[in-house]
């Protein structure tokens, strides 16, 4: 599928594009995908964050995202949801 | 010809002439390069899909053996996974959108078209075949009647032409699945839903009237290894767990992890998932449902039993060793059932003409780009999806894989820039000439339609139709004549 759509800081999965097959899962390099009946009590805020991310108005933008029908044809959508942008940034060793 | 010569005389005198710009149409256009998919199953279709996004100017002919679209999303994708199956909604939009893409079905590589024509018709060619058969236990009394391969039930089930003469007699009580993938996962299951379970899926009216009078009580799956060891994915082995009509029942001591496992659980999150879900099902108290499954780990069958159709399977108890591996104990046990599925793996076959590695039964390639018995690329060939890397992962490890293989094809295209000038129209007159009874996408879409609209009637997402003939019937394919005449 092509239902992961970059924000500004974060990565979103499209709920209605997803088809739960599941390859992200593994692929993801940081392990930050979880299918959403293994997600831990303390990430379950994000469900509801990240469906918000395509049908919430985000900051500088005009309409919701939606379902667009693939993320590579967006590319980077350049916002976050309110509870992404509020994450500090971390420091990073290069 | 061998294939070694081939490229030889392709690089050195260019027998295809090499051009340093792409050859012009009449019309002053760039010709674009055509290409051919054999096999519209996911990994095909995510290769048409990335071949557009990175080129422009390609045409693609994508062959298929049924005159359907879809492969193993249409026909092994389990019918009560209908979420999983809605990614057609993406691989039908090359169809849907580009008229520089082509679906020629009900055409079968090998016997209506060889390799020898496609290699002549196109600048290349990409297998995407799939593995098309599936491996057997080995064992004294795997023929006997009510013995059968997974995917000879998958194939039923899901209305699959090639098993459109065959009948399941559900009126038995006791069934034993072998194999520790998802595709036993998906046969236990499906053994296992209620009859309205089933009826909210897309399978035939007859198969829904063989889950209908299906007396199945107990479900026994057997896996060779531990539960680390086995390839279930969480999400389908969390679907086992969930069912309605079915307890799941599973001996303490045999969702056995050893030290080494738990070092291979510490970094795979998958593992974790699975390992703590099969804990917690195996402590948890039966709720006394209609059904149950069991899941038996640490198990090998050694003997179908029975003498003129199966009344059991012989267990032999294994041990686990260090290196993954498991070893026998001696320790005999026979489990009671009526019918038993083999499902420990699809195997792709060899394609006519085309190389295959008998040991990996896969095609060899290096990236995508097949290889020859002396390693060297065959030119202008490649592969992708099950017929590459086997048959592992899901839906969406074709992607990734396609992107490779599509990758190795541009820049080798890129590098060649010959362009052999077949046209559009003399592959299709290739297939008359032969009588072959080739299908398109618009015949297609008469199909989808006169089946989802048969769903509509029942409140099912779609009634499939089980045989060829009438599949082709209900295409309006039989003005022969007219028909598949997308060209460009």
């Amino acid at each position: 599928m092509d239902c992961i759509y970059e924000g500004a800081r974060a990565l979103y999965i499209q709920p209605d594009e997803c088809i739960d097959c599941g390859a992200c899962v593994p692929a993801c390099p940081v392990e930050a995908i979880y299918h959403q009946d293994d997600l831990p009590e303390s990430l379950h805020r994000h469900v509801k964050d990240n469906e918000d991310f395509f049908t919430q108005t985000l900051p500088g933008k005009s309409e919701p995202l939606h379902s667009p029908g693939g993320a590579k044809r967006i590319g980077r959508f350049g916002a976050d949801t309110p509870l992404v942008a509020s994450y500090p940034y971390q420091e990073v060793e290069t | 010809m061998s294939r070694n010569k081939s490229i030889v005389t392709n690089n050195a005198n260019g027998s295809a002439t090499p051009f340093s710009e792409p050859p012009r149409e009449a019309d002053g256009r760039a010709r674009s390069a055509r290409l051919a998919v054999v096999g519209a199953g996911p990994a095909g279709l995510y290769a048409v899909e990335s071949l557009l996004e990175s080129a422009s100017g390609v045409s693609v002919d994508v062959f298929d053996r049924l005159p359907t679209p879809y492969g193993l999303v249409r026909y092994g994708i389990a019918p009560d996974n209908q979420k999983m199956k809605s990614v057609t909604r993406v691989l039908r939009n090359a169809f849907d959108r580009e008229s520089k893409v082509r679906f020629i079905g009900n055409v079968c590589f090998g016997v209506d078209i060889s390799r020898t024509d496609l290699v002549k018709h196109y600048d290349a060619v990409i297998y995407a075949t799939g593995a098309q058969a599936e491996r057997r236990l080995g064992i004294p009394g795997e023929d006997l009647p009510g013995s059968y391969g997974a995917k000879q039930f998958v194939d039923w089930y899901n209305g699959h032409p090639d098993a459109a003469d065959r009948n399941f007699h559900l009126n038995v009580r006791q069934v034993a699945v072998v194999g520790a993938g998802n595709v036993a996962l998906d046969v236990a299951r499906m053994l296992i839903r209620s009859p309205d379970e089933i009826a909210s899926t897309d399978v035939p009216d007859r198969v829904l009237d063989t889950f209908r009078n299906s007396q199945i009580t107990d479900v026994h799956l057997i896996a060779r290894r531990g539960p680390v060891q086995a390839k279930f994915t969480p999400v389908e082995l969390r679907g086992i767990g969930d069912l309605v009509n079915a307890d799941v029942v599973i001996r303490p001591e045999e969702v056995l992890v050893t030290d080494d496992d738990e070092i291979r659980i510490s970094s795979n999150r998958e593992l974790r998932t699975n390992v703590a879900m099969l804990r917690e099902w195996a402590r948890r108290p039966l709720q006394g449902k209609a059904r149950r499954i069991h899941i038996r780990f640490l198990r090998r069958p050694v003997r179908i039993l029975g003498d003129n159709r199966v009344e059991g399977v012989l267990l032999e108890s294994n041990e686990q060793l260090a290196n993954e591996q498991v070893r026998g104990t001696g320790s005999l046990e026979a489990l009671k059932v009526d019918m038993i599925f083999r499902s420990v793996g699809y195997q792709a076959l060899r394609l006519p003409d085309v190389p295959f590695d008998e040991a990996r039964s896969i095609i060899p390639h290096h990236q995508g780009r097949v290889l020859d018995e002396n390693g060297r690329s065959t030119d202008r060939e490649y592969v992708t999806g099950w017929a590459k890397r086997g048959p592992s992962g899901t839906v969406g490890t074709n992607r990734s894989d396609s992107a490779e293989t599509v990758c190795s094809l541009l820049a080798d295209l890129a590098a060649r820039g010959a362009y052999n000038g077949s046209k559009p129209e003399q592959i299709l007159t290739l297939l008359s000439n032969r009588r072959v009874d080739y299908t398109n996408w618009a015949n297609w879409l008469q199909l989808d339609d006169h089946e989802t609209e048969l769903g509509r009637r029942q409140g099912r997402p779609r009634v499939k139709i089980p045989d060829l003939r009438s599949m082709l019937e209900l295409s309006h394919h039989s003005n022969a004549s007219g028909s598949a005449d997308k060209t460009d």
